[in-house]
């Protein structure tokens, strides 16, 4: 047992190495909090309960694909009744910004959805253009 | 009591029987059921009808072209190898060779007609795609679902008009103008012409149509007999692109 101070010092070395992501991070302060997520301001209510739609928008949004294009269906009625016009840049833009809520929610999990690849951001183009954009 | 074999197997059977004969039953409940509660969608067919001599007035008119493109943010790529066309111009004999020899084709020899998707009743496109990324939609429209297509070609070999393109490289920056309206495509999509679907659920005409000053093109329900669709192709006489091949199209022009 003559080594036992350079165990335990070499133990803590260990330690600290393996926990070191931990402490730097409260360090830097940039201990893993979510995404600050803009909400719309005008909407109190989604077309789905938050619950649903932070875990399910992807199979919303596929159904809802799956419906417009294929099977002509253009309207969702919500569970409290109400109905929407089925459309990602008319419906879910007209609320929610795609670059303070869509996108910084994707960047955070490192997900890298397709829908931008074809669908527009009526919000970008309109700053673009330098004009009101107003949804037909 | 006891049961002897013959009893046994006896009952297993009618058992059975009983059994199957109840699904069968609700079965034969459940179609008769849904047979007339669920109502007939709007039979519908959807038509264009193109008047050559009053388009052809004005032949450097490109108005339907600009209509569609900036509807449809369909690029403007000047490399023909890349090229991406919903609606554009071909000469007449192009566009009509089986008409070469007929009388028609004397005064319309040489002049650039306006040509599109035809919407075929039995569309060669439909039948080869792998994924049904392209389909006919009950009110004839020849659909597009972008988000299916793997980008394989085969329909754009089966088309015999060549109304189909193919986006070799990304459309975005062959784009001056956005409409936000409607999704651009992406790399390795095929595209065409989709009749303003998204026009028509909207109740308004397709983009070609309402742009034709000249009044050139009519859109319609063939199904409707006091269609102007109708009554244009009962009083002229009117030809299609290439119907020897049987596929039907649904563009009809007027000569």
């Amino acid at each position: 047992m003559r080594d036992r101070n350079l165990i335990v010092a070499g133990l803590v070395a260990f330690l600290a190495l393996l926990t070191f992501p931990v402490w730097y991070n409260r360090a830097a302060g940039t201990t893993s909090r979510p995404p600050e997520l803009k909400l719309p301001a005008r909407e109190k209510q989604c077309v789905a309960p938050v619950s649903y739609m932070r875990n399910s928008h992807m199979q919303l949004l596929i159904r809802w694909r799956e419906e417009a294009v294929r099977q002509d269906v253009r309207t969702f009625t919500a569970a409290d009744g109400r109905t929407y016009r089925i459309s990602l840049t008319g419906t879910c833009l007209n609320c929610h910004s795609k670059p303070d809520f869509c996108d910084r929610c994707h960047n955070y999990a490192a997900v890298k959805p397709a829908c931008w690849d074809c669908h527009l951001d009526p919000g970008q183009i309109q700053k673009a253009r330098g004009t009101e954009y107003a949804h037909r | 009591m006891r049961i002897d074999r013959r009893t046994l197997l006896r009952l297993a059977g009618v058992s059975l029987l009983a059994g199957a004969g109840r699904k069968v039953a609700s079965a034969l409940a459940a179609v008769v059921g849904s047979g007339p509660s669920a109502a007939p969608p709007p039979a519908r067919r959807w038509a264009m009808v193109i008047d050559l001599p009053k388009c052809l007035k004005d032949e450097s008119c490109t108005k339907c072209i600009a209509a569609c493109h900036r509807a449809h943010n369909v690029p403007l790529i000047s490399d023909p190898r890349h090229e991406v066309k919903w609606i554009w111009k071909a000469s007449f004999e192009d566009a009509f060779p089986s008409q070469e020899s007929t009388l028609t084709a004397l005064t319309l020899r040489g002049k650039q007609v306006p040509v599109f998707c035809n919407h075929c009743a039995d569309p060669p496109c439909v039948r080869v795609c792998p994924t049904q990324a392209t389909w006919k939609r009950p009110d004839g429209i020849v659909m597009m679902d972008w988000h299916r297509c793997i980008g394989c070609r085969y329909c754009m070999v089966a088309c015999p008009y060549g109304s189909r393109s193919f986006n070799w490289v990304d459309p975005r920056p062959y784009l001056a103008e956005l409409n936000p309206d409607f999704p651009t495509r992406t790399k390795g999509v095929v595209e065409k012409c989709t009749l303003c679907y998204e026009r028509l659920e909207k109740g308004q005409l397709p983009a070609c149509v309402e742009a034709c000053t000249p009044k050139a093109m009519a859109f319609g329900d063939l199904d409707d007999p006091k269609s102007e669709v109708r009554r244009l192709l009962e009083a002229r006489y009117s030809i299609r692109r290439k119907p020897e091949l049987g596929t039907q199209p649904e563009i009809y022009y007027l000569v």
